[in-house]
């Protein structure tokens, strides 16, 4: 409680602030994170407790969703029995499996935030935020606007609320109604203090006073607290910090009160009678709550049972070693990825694929020809020092003259209405009809030219470009591609052609296109990491380095680049005339294995899409798939990572013969090369941020679609090319839309590791943000001893002997019949 | 060939039924319908349209129903057909056939898909009467199914407060358009003495010979038409509803504001352009307001930084000029640009999500700092004070605040002593008193009689203003309008010769709606400890069946085409004398003000936020 009592420090309370406000960047860099970042320093189950009593989020499934489930049989009896035992003892079974099936909660949330402000209407009768919102939504998104306005915010001086000292000083008319508020914006050193002072007057309150206001807004707060922090998200730099624009909103509600009473009105702090609260005081026990945990971990079990179930049948037959292989293909880790895989493999039994993050450990900007900015190519919290640029031909841009803001003008525009307006009728009427790509869409094949070049290797003495070397030097690029083959477990046995598939996809009228792109490129195709990266890995020195470091690659063997698009299932190969001519033959009979398994992944992938008929032959399948992702009218062009739940570390052998319904991460790795751990590190430490990230945001974007998600896509209106609202004056929504979670099932993920659990331990525990997520159970581990293919489960910081409770798993012979029947979720299964 | 006109309204009359009483499950069912019918609907206009071209595209008249007919009052629908009407028809039949397919795919899975379409096809009912009406009486039923289906798609996300409110602050702009509507109907009528078509304005000397001696009620006809075409078209000083409509999913945004609803403003000057054509202070007015609404929209939409709101507000400005358009004569041209615009902006809007992903990338490739923009030519003080302006949209929304509503407001709130019994007794009070003053009217002198009318409809204004600003129980707000009807019904029966049938047509379905709402009322009160207009309540989440079965007393009540009371209303204001300006105008501004506040309470009940917590709920900013 001493928290509420302490003198009110400005920079604490910011500080505070940022870190609970949601931390979504621009459109443009949407990458996926955990929603609840701020609690991740609790035990998952205590944050969701927390968060839903201070912000009153719904944080796990309702008790009649979860009796729905079990309804449904997608939470086992046999599972749930076993949670209750182990939590609760054998004898109190009956108990409790009578209060999680029938009885009655009151689930009212009263949640903390919200409950002091709230006095303002009341207590006063004046809706402050109506008010004050509109404007200062309107001021903020125009001073932020990154293209859409013609007439943009015409200062841009220091920062915001100097931006609007300046607007203010030389006007006619002014922001404000009053002359206080206009007053106190020019007042030097003006801070949130003197503000409160005569708003709240109660020192108490005052941080209970800002986050109340805050989180009615948490979308425009924290953007405005994310781009504080980075502010290279946005092409056209703004200096903007949260404190700017509190101050500014405080002017605005002490404005709007002095219009309604004069400017002698009693503080709120004063007027109100109950006393301070700890907002983030310990979450009160609540047995509803209890209930909830137990149904959630009996929902996680009845699906990692079977997947451990089927772990342990791989683990027990031996699959034979591949003789004369024919190649090798690296494809991003991505749950989206886990499909084509199986495909491929089983179109070609000579043929090896593996998993990997999709920058392929090529970290770089990338700048095209005619870009004026970089873009980075490599996981978010990298910072490369290294450009690579595209030179020579490339294709001009396509433009659309829908997108002209000319059409806004008077005088254009009413040339434009009467001449573009008849071909916008046959623009739509062809769309609807028959859709195809237009300069609207945005694809993966258009971020890297297939003719295109790059600068790859540094030359000697070459000026650094703002602070980036120009390309890699060979030793560079050696340490690359050793660190990449040896983390997958590929050191010997190359086959003559080693493809290196990034990933990209392909969609219109999306406005969060960057997270259907590769989360490991920050939310961009990974054709450039994967041409960049096969070029190292071809270039004769850094074959000569390899070699001295215990790598041999033979002569004949070369890696080619490519790029899948998720969306589309389509691929294409880079750099292909440099392909020997031993080889040709070879990639000729390859490239029909990739398109077969294509069109096998699109009729696979289809059994989730109502309008599409699985049952169909895979070319109109394929070939609905496809325009599924150019046409204006699909909100769903593809699901993306729906569904996520599995990451599997370890050999292909772990996963090869088992039906994982596109549901797993899968990062390929040998323990026997990595006796310590120490490429394992590197795993982890990418999986429990980026495949954590991406389940959780996933888990919470559908839970409480509305507060943690973006709600339903349809309505969504784009401000200033940063966020989406509902309509032209809400609060930007962060999160994911609901057409992207709806078929997620919401549980963590599980990170199955094939490796000595007291290794595993001494791994994941030596940097603690990464222990973090294992110790507090945001993400699920599981230890597979790789000798006696006994499983462990990480709990309480400690690996304890798992046994799979079932014991039966189903099999399939033949998968794309089995599939295209089911649209839900399906089980797992052997396949043979 | 007149007589093919009618089937125009059966299809989406038909379409509108199936898919209401449609499973809502049944999505494939009910899109199929939609589809269908927009479909027949879109090829028949065009079979119609190339057939009455060629048989030399004569101008058609059709007298279809009579309502309502005695020796003063002949109440009758009737259709007319010339260019205009077949360019917005068609229009229409194609948007709409290109929205809904659309939608089909887009909605899929989406709550309140069949909620979606029916009311798609209920516009599409009302924009085709609108569209083929020919005479006031017909053209104001389609408008009011225009406003009611128009409140309906800005609310389909009724969860969240923002839609709500933007749908009630909308369907209030509608409503003082209505008015505008209400008082020519009212004025034509005296002006003509009969209820006169479309076709019969076509008449220059019959129009100009009534017009000659009635000069300033010829005025005042074409400025109560301003007004409603201005509100519906979202002219100044109107036009911030515009942007704020855009709740709704973005196809029906699409079709609604960015292109056939908004236009109708514009049909409503075409259509009358033979009676004020010879006004020529009109057709300037007309002309100054166009200018200065593409003038001022066009600033606004300079400092759009949201893909909606600018592309509405670039519409407005382009809608600015057809109004010149139409002011100087120019019909084809402005039918031209209209379609022009309608065609532009709904595509605009349907592909508005792809701007994100188009202009980041422009902007990669083609970022220059600072564009120039001829403000730039101007002083400082001069441009910044534009810009805000601009930004603040020109106080438009707080000067309709101004101007209305918080004055309605302040008038109500004197009333809040009145609580449920007081105000039963006060009614019963004032009733029997009136009625006794009706009885001995004969022995009342007539300075005091001629002013009795004035008064009782004053008393049921009042009502209905403290009906719009009740903050506490629903009971006080809801008897309130009905009551203002009773008051209305006993004003004008001091005005001679109205029967008594007309006042029971008139009073039966204010009756039937008032019980049947009050039957909700207490029902929703059986189920919920309080109900209460302070805040919204979002009741339709547990109470969907009481929360439709209120809408239609609303709508009942509203004097909305299900019940006798359309037809009373208009019957009763043809009661009101020539010299009775001020009751007119009161009169009116009770039956719209009435509407609002009828809407405002169902609203209130059950749409927002739902006030209960167990399950997930939206921000308040969303």
């Amino acid at each position: 409680m001493n928290q509420v009592y302490k003198k009110f420090d400005e920079d604490e309370v910011l500080h505070h602030l940022q870190h609970y406000l949601p931390a979504q960047a621009p459109l443009k860099d949407f990458v996926h994170h955990n929603t609840l970042h701020a609690f991740q320093s609790n035990h998952f189950f205590d944050a969701l407790q927390k968060s839903n009593q201070i912000f009153g989020y719904k944080t796990i499934l309702s008790l009649p969703e979860f009796r729905d489930l079990y309804k449904n049989g997608k939470i086992k009896k046999s599972v749930l029995d076993f949670v209750i035992k182990t939590r609760k003892g054998e004898g109190n079974l009956e108990v409790w499996q009578n209060k999680l099936l029938f009885e009655h909660y009151d689930a009212s949330c009263h949640p903390r935030i919200g409950s002091f402000r709230s006095h303002w209407k009341t207590d006063y009768a004046i809706n402050l935020d109506k008010v004050v919102h509109t404007l200062l939504f309107k001021m903020l998104c125009s001073y932020l606007d990154q293209g859409i306005s013609i007439w943009s915010f015409p200062v841009h001086e220091k920062g915001f609320l100097s931006s609007i000292k300046v607007l203010e000083k030389s006007n006619y008319i002014s922001f404000f109604a009053t002359k206080r508020a206009k007053e106190l914006l020019f007042k030097p050193h003006l801070n949130i203090q003197t503000l409160l002072d005569i708003l709240v007057a109660n020192e108490d309150f005052y941080e209970q006073y800002l986050f109340d206001q805050q989180f009615l807004h948490p979308g425009w707060s924290g953007i405005v607290a994310t781009i504080e922090q980075q502010p290279e998200s946005l092409l056209d730099g703004r200096k903007i910090n949260l404190k700017e624009f509190i101050l500014f909103e405080l002017l605005l509600e002490i404005d709007a009160l002095d219009a309604k009473f004069g400017e002698n009105w009693l503080p709120l702090g004063n007027k109100v009678k109950s006393k301070p609260m700890n907002l983030f005081a310990k979450a009160a026990y609540s047995e509803l709550f209890e209930l909830q945990t137990i149904w959630q971990e009996a929902f996680e079990f009845s699906f990692y049972d079977e997947v451990l179930l089927g772990i342990q049948y791989q683990k027990k037959n031996k699959i034979d070693p591949i003789d004369n292989k024919s190649f090798q293909a690296f494809f991003c880790m991505d749950d989206r990825e886990c499909s084509i895989r199986r495909h491929v493999e089983s179109l070609d039994s000579r043929c090896e694929t593996f998993g990997t993050p999709g920058f392929f450990n090529v970290e770089f900007f990338y700048q095209p020809l005619g870009g004026k900015f970089y873009t980075k190519l490599c996981p978010a919290p990298v910072t490369p020092k290294y450009l690579i640029k595209e030179v020579g031909i490339t294709n001009k841009r396509q433009t659309d003259v829908h997108f002209t803001k000319h059409a806004h003008g008077l005088f254009f525009g009413w040339i434009i209405s009467q001449t573009l307006g008849f071909w916008s009728a046959m623009r739509l009427f062809l769309n609807i009809f028959s859709p195809t790509i237009t300069p609207a869409t945005s694809t993966s094949f258009r971020h890297l030219d297939k003719k295109a070049n790059l600068i790859i290797e540094h030359t000697e003495g070459s000026h650094q470009i703002k602070g980036l070397q120009l390309g890699f030097t060979t030793d560079e690029m050696a340490d690359r591609v050793e660190g990449l083959l040896k983390s997958i477990g590929l050191v010997e046995n190359f086959a003559p052609i080693v493809y290196v598939v990034g990933h990209g996809a392909t969609s219109i009228n999306n406005t969060h296109y960057a997270g259907y792109d590769c989360g490991a490129c920050c939310g961009r195709p990974g054709s450039v990491n994967a041409k960049v990266f096969a070029f190292m890995a071809n270039h004769i020195k850094v074959r000569a380095i390899l070699q001295q470091r215990g790598i041999s690659i033979p002569e004949e063997t070369q890696f080619v680049g490519a790029l899948h698009d998720t969306t589309r299932d389509e691929i294409v190969f880079y750099d292909e005339e440099m392909i020997s001519t031993s080889n040709k033959a070879n990639h000729t009979k390859n490239i029909n294995v990739f398109e077969t398994a294509l069109g096998y992944n699109a009729k696979e992938r289809s059994r989730r899409f109502e309008s599409i008929d699985s049952q169909q032959s895979v070319e109109k399948v394929h070939q609905s798939v496809k325009k599924r992702s150019v046409s204006l009218f699909e909100p769903r062009p593809e699901l993306n990572h729906a569904t996520n739940a599995l990451c599997v570390v370890g050999s292909r052998n772990l996963s090869k013969n088992l039906f994982l319904d596109r549901r797993s991460f899968m990062n390929s790795y040998d323990y026997r090369i990595d006796p310590n751990g120490d490429y394992l590190f590197g795993i982890l430490k990418a999986i429990a941020p980026v495949g954590g990230g991406i389940n959780l945001e996933y888990y919470f974007s559908r839970v409480d679609n509305q507060k943690l998600g973006a709600g339903t896509k349809l309505p969504h209106n784009v401000m200033g090319l940063i966020g989406v609202a509902n309509g032209i004056d809400g609060d930007l929504r962060t999160g994911l839309p609901s057409q992207m979670i709806e078929v997620h099932d919401p549980i963590r993920l599980m990170v199955i590791v094939e490796h000595f659990p007291e290794v595993i331990l001494k791994t994941i525990s030596k940097v603690p943000e990464t222990y973090e997520w294992f110790k507090n159970e945001w993400v699920r581990l599981v230890a597979v001893h790789p000798e006696s293919g006994a499983l462990f489960l990480f709990q309480q910081e400690k690996f304890i002997p798992y046994l799979p409770i079932q014991t039966e798993i189903k099999r399939s012979k033949n998968i794309l019949e089995a599939v295209a029947k089911e649209q839900d979720n399906m089980s797992i299964l052997i396949i043979n | 060939m007149e007589s093919l006109l009618q089937y125009f309204l059966v299809l989406p009359f038909l379409g509108f039924i199936l898919t209401l009483l449609a499973n809502d499950k049944k999505e494939t069912f009910i899109s199929r319908v939609a589809f269908v019918v927009v479909l027949t609907q879109l090829i028949g206009i065009i079979v119609f349209i190339s057939g009455w071209l060629y048989l030399g595209h004569l101008d058609l008249n059709l007298r279809e129903l009579t309502l309502f007919h005695n020796k003063e009052s002949d109440f009758f629908i009737d259709f007319y057909f010339d260019e205009i009407t077949a360019v917005y028809m068609l229009m229409g039949a194609l948007l709409t056939f290109l929205v809904t397919t659309y939608s089909r795919y887009y909605l899929h899975r989406e709550n309140g898909y069949k909620r979606f379409f029916c009311t798609i096809l209920f516009f599409f009912l009302g924009y085709n009467l609108a569209v083929l009406s020919g005479n006031f009486e017909t053209l104001f039923l389609g408008w009011e199914i225009l406003g009611i289906s128009s409140f309906l798609l800005i609310a389909f996300y009724r969860d969240r407060y923002l839609p709500v409110k933007n749908a009630i602050k909308v369907f209030s702009i509608y409503r003082i358009g209505d008015v505008g509507l209400i008082l020519a109907m009212w004025a034509a009528h005296h002006l003509f003495h009969e209820n006169i078509t479309f076709l019969k304005l076509n008449n220059y000397e019959m129009v100009s010979e009534h017009l000659s001696s009635h000069s300033l009620i010829g005025v005042f006809i074409s400025l109560a038409i301003l007004i409603a075409a201005a509100a519906k078209s979202a002219q100044l000083p109107f036009s911030s509803w515009l942007p704020r409509a855009m709740e709704g999913p973005t196809p029906s945004s699409a079709i609604f504001y960015g292109s056939l609803s908004v236009h109708l403003g514009v049909f409503l000057l075409l259509r009358t352009f033979p009676f004020w054509e010879h006004q020529t202070s009109i057709r300037v007015l007309i002309t100054i307001l166009g200018l200065f609404t593409s003038i001022i929209a066009s600033l606004i939409a300079r400092v759009q930084s949201s893909v909606k709101s600018q592309i509405a507000y670039g519409s407005i400005a382009q809608i600015g000029l057809i109004f010149i358009e139409v002011a100087l004569g120019l019909k084809t041209l402005a039918l031209i640009h209209f379609a022009g615009n309608a065609f532009l902006r709904t595509y605009q809007l349907l592909v508005s999500p792809s701007v994100v992903s188009y202009l980041i990338r422009e902007q990669f490739y083609n970022y220059k700092p600072k564009q120039q923009t001829f403000e730039d030519s101007l002083s400082k003080k001069m441009e910044f004070s534009l810009y805000i302006l601009a930004l603040k949209e020109f106080q438009l929304e707080w000067f309709m605040n101004f101007i209305l509503w918080r004055p309605l407001k302040k008038v109500g709130s004197k009333l809040n002593f009145i609580k449920i019994k007081s105000l039963v007794l006060l009614f019963a009070m004032v009733y029997a008193f009136g009625i006794l003053t009706y009885v001995f009217k004969t022995n009342i002198p007539y300075q005091i009689r001629n002013l009795l009318p004035e008064i009782f409809a004053f008393m049921g204004m009042v009502m209905i203003f403290k009906a719009y600003s009740e903050r506490k129980s629903p009971y006080v707000a809801w008897l309130m309008i009905v009551m203002n009807h009773f008051l209305i019904a006993l004003a004008i029966s001091f005005n001679e010769k109205v029967g008594f049938n007309e006042i029971l047509l008139y009073l039966t379905g204010i009756v039937i709606a008032g019980a049947f709402g009050y039957l909700a009322l207490l029902a929703l009160s059986k189920n919920e400890k309080k109900i209460s207009l302070n805040m919204f309540s979002g009741h339709v989440y547990e109470h969907p069946k009481l929360s439709f079965f209120f809408l239609l007393a609303t709508l009942g009540i509203t004097g909305f085409p299900i019940t006798t009371t359309f037809i009373g209303e208009d019957l009763i204001f043809s009661h009101i004398h020539r010299s009775q300006i001020i009751l007119a105008i009161m009169v009116s501004l009770s039956f719209v003000v009435g509407g609002i506040a009828a809407i405002r309470i169902y609203a209130r009940l059950f749409l927002g936020p739902h006030i209960k917590t167990y399950h997930e709920l939206p921000y308040k900013s969303s």
